[in-house]
């Protein structure tokens, strides 16, 4: 399981997340390596900490202990500005929900991922080819409310991989989506780890999609339990 | 991009962006019309001034700028005095007395005399007083009042009759007899000022350096130099009103936008918290919420402007008060605002910024 070239080197991880008085336990000595150009699978019950370690790796939120290395960042040792800078040129997100801005178009909401990222004046000759793997080329000047849940995360994808980030975190790509556009998304994430090389991680609830991954890891109470 | 996300923000709620310029241009235009009516009101007062036809203004030790009132000086210091030093031709002694708060009020003079310095009066309708309970008001006057020749006015407790009225900018609104006014206000024999005209201008200086040698303790002013010096900043009510009012201008854009973005950065959370995500740092937050704040502010000083004329064209329609439109004060009205709305960004943006992306993700 130990891999000295692993693009993402996890060892001992614990997150614990003070509510009130009581300490929650999210992670609790958590190891995980995934390598570069790798698609990994990440299923588990609710509430075994998932989306903690994808928060920790992308981010969002600093480990309590353990150590963390995300493309030659050590997390442990990052500030709120170093974390902001990781998530904007390192990682990139997909959530469950979406998550584009509802005001601007889909365009928009892409070119605000770019903007972020100081990206805007560079052309980009490969991302219209991106826009036409993803289908969505037609789809870019209506704003999120007239587009479908599957064309709303097939912007959040474009929107997370504009900035051509190392690592790509999907937390329940598919949990929002029926099985057609479920099977669409997770074929455009194959294709993208294919195509690109695009290192992906991926929760989710459902034993088929997992298998789009090269590996699958299973997680419970805070530690991952089983490789496959 | 970052004005095209506030502009959408702007846009997706219209009715708080409208309800928030319309607030923050209240107070714009409210501080426009009151320096609009000063200005139209002091330059009307200057014109007036000059409208006297004379070359100096002498006023007793001790008086100040504009409070015209009382009647210190022993009016035959007219006549045996300030009428037989070389070069004046003319001097004429006034008593002013302000009615009604009206600025230059009412002035009692002889009327002869007054005409034949100022080059006659002008009568609209009527003529000269006849009688010592007679005035003579000017047209802004008249219109105000509706007065017209024969009307009863009462003024300082006394039943006046109006005998003429006469084309405005000169001197008063209201003139009446000199010696009924003495007598009204208990100064029988004493005046308020003296204005002497010259056989030519250009012995003004050498008059008026040889009177302050003198009248050490007098005030002598040219009429040049008196017209100057009606000036916002010289009237202390005036300019301590207008800074009330910006003032109250300053708080309003403060807390109109305080609280707009307030209620815009809790309704937006998790927005931010997408844009935490995408790598937004807390100053690219901070700035996106302070450049809609100047949008609103900038959107309220134009719509301010835009309002001081529909006051300004309701006042010039239905209160005969001149009142002008000083685009000099458009820029400084801009800045106050902009100034509030920065501070009332403050709070909100940094509460923005400082929004834990997990929290604000999970917000609903
Ligand atoms: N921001 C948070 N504050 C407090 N507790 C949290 C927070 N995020 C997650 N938790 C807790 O940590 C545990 C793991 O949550 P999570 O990582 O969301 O699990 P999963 O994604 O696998 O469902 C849960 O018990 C959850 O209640
Ligand atoms: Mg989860």
């Amino acid at each position: 399981m130990s891999n000295a070239q692993g693009i993402i080197e996890v060892r001992e991880l614990r997150k614990v997340y003070r509510v009130g008085s009581v300490d929650v336990l999210a992670l609790r000595g958590l190891d995980l390596t995934v390598n570069a150009g790798e698609f990994l699978s990440i299923v588990g019950p609710s509430g075994s900490g998932k989306s903690t370690l994808f928060h920790i790796i992308g981010g969002l939120t600093p480990p309590t202990s353990g150590h963390v290395r995300v493309a030659d960042h050590d997390l442990a040792s990052l500030t709120d500005a170093g974390r902001t800078r990781l998530r904007k040129q390192t990682v990139g997100f997909v959530f469950q929900k979406f998550n584009l801005l509802p005001n601007l178009t889909a365009r928009d909401n892409i070119a605000v991922a770019r903007h972020i990222a100081g990206m805007d004046q560079k052309p980009d000759p490969q991302f219209e080819e991106i826009l036409r793997l993803l289908g969505i080329a037609s789809r870019l000047d209506h704003k999120p409310n007239a587009l479908s849940g599957g064309e709303q995360q097939r912007i959040a994808i474009a929107r997370a991989i504009v900035n051509r980030p190392a690592i790509l975190l999907a937390d329940e790509p598919t949990g929002n989506l029926d099985s057609e556009n479920s099977c669409a998304v997770l074929g455009i994430l194959r294709n993208l780890n294919e195509r690109l090389g695009q290192t992906i991680l991926m929760i989710t609830h459902n034993p088929e999609a997992a298998v789009y991954g090269h590996h699958t890891v299973h997680m419970r109470d805070g530690k991952i339990i089983e490789r496959t | 991009m970052t004005g095209k996300l506030v502009l959408e923000n702007l846009k997706h709620r219209p009715m708080r962006s409208l309800l928030s310029t319309l607030l923050i241009g209240v107070p714009v235009t409210l501080i426009l019309t009151l320096v609009g009516l000063s200005h139209g009101m002091i330059n009307d007062s200057a014109r007036r001034t000059q409208g006297i036809g004379a070359h100096i203004i002498v006023r007793p030790p001790g008086s100040s700028f504009l409070s015209l009132s009382g009647a210190p000086l022993d009016q035959r210091i007219v006549d045996n005095f300030f009428a037989r030093q070389p070069h004046v031709q003319l001097a004429v002694g006034v008593v002013n007395q302000p009615v009604e708060g009206i600025f230059l009020g009412l002035t009692g003079v002889d009327l002869e005399k007054f005409s034949q310095m100022s080059g006659g009066v002008e009568y609209l309708e009527g003529g000269p007083f006849r009688a010592s309970d007679d005035v003579i008001v000017d047209d802004y006057y008249a219109s105000q009042h509706h007065l017209h020749p024969g009307d009863a006015v009462r003024l300082l407790n006394t039943t006046w009759r109006v005998s003429g009225v006469f084309r405005g900018g000169k001197l008063a609104h209201i003139i009446v007899p000199i010696d009924s006014l003495q007598q009204k206000i208990s100064s029988t024999g004493k005046i308020s000022q003296i204005y002497l005209k010259l056989d030519n201008p250009a012995n003004i200086p050498a008059v008026m350096q040889d009177l302050k040698k003198r009248l050490p303790d007098y005030q002598i002013y040219s009429m040049q130099e008196m017209t100057a010096l009606y000036n916002v900043n010289n009237v202390p009510l005036l300019s301590g009103f207008i800074g009330v009012v910006i003032g109250v201008g300053v708080v309003i854009g403060f807390l109109v936008v305080s609280l707009s973005m307030y209620m815009a950065v809790l309704q937006r959370t998790r927005e931010i918290g997408i844009l935490k995500s995408l790598g937004a740092s807390n100053g690219f937050i901070l700035r996106m919420i302070w450049v809609e704040a100047l949008a609103l502010g900038a959107g309220g000083t134009l719509l301010g402007i835009g309002m001081s004329f529909g006051a300004w064209g309701l006042i010039a329609a239905f209160v005969p008060i001149p009142v002008e439109i000083v685009t000099s004060w458009w820029p400084i009205a801009a800045g106050i605002t902009l100034a509030g709305a920065s501070f009332g960004a403050l709070y909100p943006g940094l509460r923005a910024a400082r929004h834990d992306p997990i929290e604000a993700l999970a917000y609903e």
